[in-house]
């Protein structure tokens, strides 16, 4: 218990969640938009945009998070100069947060079109048969409806984000949690359990309440047919 | 009836053809599913297509609005060819009404709302009026009490019935129904039914894909019998039921008609 305390005292540890918390609010968001994007052109009437919107889903769904995160600070930001700020905190944390988006939107596309997968063909075929075009049936008809169905997996998504949060440390975030856990490993090797248990406990009290809004919501906002 | 005196009993009307197939055919994969097919509608006429099922006749209803691609041939509604994809097939599309077997009303939306959609979004009427002339056509099918709920809380005939009032909701040339009664329990058969009779009367233009012989009698002014992708019989209900041409439709219909 005292080594608890004392941790807690020498390290600002809620700062260090408070960063993933970030991250991850920007990753999901800017992931969101782009994984939406993606997958109206993954289920558009035109053969290229599909086919481009199923290249990025396969690249980046099979390449490591940390490939990318790395490549964002040593290939985008050292070789291509793409640069947030001249702060290199700011600068490296939104590089991450690019990363992660980059990432995370092919996973957004995928647990959407399992959503889309649910709605009955039906419904696009009388939302067409009715004279409304791809957007109005795309928007109206078939995302409100596939948005319930893919509540779950946007949910596990979500979770597996601020999971992956903790990678930005290879993009070099340093005042997150994996980067403050290695710092506290190295100066106290006293207290490793301690360690140990107070960034676990504290992944596990972030995620719980994100399972249960997911079984709630997708519960709730069943499509009752 | 043969298809030749048909074609010249088509050319002797001076209304003009809301629907035109000229020598259709379509393919799945291997499956020649329409062969040269040939049909004309008049404007105000009620055509039933019966057949055996797998005969091509779902295929030939979903094709006249495009829902189906043809491989080749013509199809024209009131004298325009069918658009490819676009703007102006979801302009055709809005003249044509179409009635599914598994309705297909929208599930996310109210009953109201599934009839105003399309003349809001689409022929962008004001709210109001489109509500006001919903709720006339959901009246005129006997659901106006329903109009505030869901889909899913409503029986199937009660479901197809609103199918049919926001189909009509676009002031459609001409109406599609492919099987609409298929897929519900026999005693809500009756309530579909009477409203495509109704509508028949009313002189609308229907083109209905049916196993409802009761309906082809009372309501056709013609109908052709379709087997293996083909059109093999074109007639007034009288000629079909009581002098059919070929072995085919004889033995369809004593299949049919025999309980």
């Amino acid at each position: 218990m005292e080594g608890f305390i004392s941790l807690f005292q020498q390290y600002n540890v809620p700062a260090a969640f408070l960063v993933n918390l970030e991250l991850t609010f920007w990753s999901a968001l800017f992931s969101a938009i782009l994984g939406i994007v993606l997958v109206l052109m993954r289920i558009s009437p035109i053969a290229s945009m599909r086919h481009v919107a199923g290249g990025y889903v396969e690249f980046f769904k099979n390449m490591p998070l940390t490939i990318i995160m790395v490549f964002m600070v040593l290939g985008a930001f050292a070789q291509l100069k793409l640069s947030f700020s001249d702060n290199f905190e700011t600068n490296f944390f939104w590089l991450a947060v690019v990363g992660l988006s980059l990432y995370t939107a092919a996973f957004v596309c995928e647990s959407l079109r399992s959503g889309i997968n649910t709605v009955p063909l039906g419904q696009a075929e009388a939302a067409r048969a009715m004279g409304l075009n791809f957007m109005q049936s795309a928007t109206l008809i078939i995302m409100p409806q596939a948005l319930r169905g893919s509540v779950a997996p946007l949910g596990n998504t979500l979770i597996a984000l601020l999971k992956n949060s903790t990678v930005a440390a290879a993009a070099s975030v340093a005042t997150e949690t994996s980067s403050l856990m290695s710092e506290m490993i190295e100066f106290r090797p006293d207290v490793i359990i301690q360690i140990f248990l107070i960034f676990a406990f504290g992944y596990v009290i972030l995620i719980i309440p994100i399972g249960l809004l997911t079984t709630f919501l997708s519960n709730k906002l069943a499509v009752r047919r | 009836m043969t298809a030749t005196t048909a074609t010249q009993q088509d050319a002797q009307g001076d209304d003009r053809y809301l629907v035109e197939l000229e020598h259709v055919e379509k393919h799945f994969g291997n499956l020649h599913v329409l062969r040269d097919i040939n049909l004309k509608v008049k404007k105000g006429e009620v055509l039933v297509i019966v057949g055996p099922s797998g005969s091509g006749k779902s295929t030939m209803c979903r094709t006249i609005n495009r829902l189906e691609t043809i491989d080749s041939g013509v199809i024209r509604i009131d004298g325009q060819p069918l658009p490819k994809e676009g703007r102006a097939l979801a302009q055709l599309r809005a003249e044509v009404g179409m009635v599914f077997q598994s309705f297909n009303l929208f599930a996310n939306k109210t009953i109201l709302d599934n009839v105003t959609l399309a003349p809001i979004k689409v022929r962008h009427m004001d709210r109001t009026q489109a509500e006001r002339e919903a709720m006339d056509l959901l009246a005129r099918v006997g659901v106006d009490s329903q109009a505030n709920k869901m889909p899913s809380q409503l029986s199937g005939g009660q479901q197809q019935r609103v199918a049919i009032a926001r189909a009509l909701a676009m002031h459609p040339k001409v109406m599609l129904f492919d099987e609409p009664t298929s897929a519900l329990d026999p005693e809500m058969v009756n309530e579909v039914l009477d409203v495509m009779v109704e509508l028949a009367h009313e002189g609308m233009t229907m083109l209905c894909v049916t196993h409802e012989m009761g309906f082809a009698r009372k309501a056709a002014d013609r109908i052709i019998f379709m087997a293996d992708g083909q059109i093999l019989e074109r007639g007034t209900p009288d000629e079909f039921f009581e002098h059919p041409q070929t072995e085919r439709a004889k033995d369809f219909l004593s299949k049919i008609l025999t309980h």
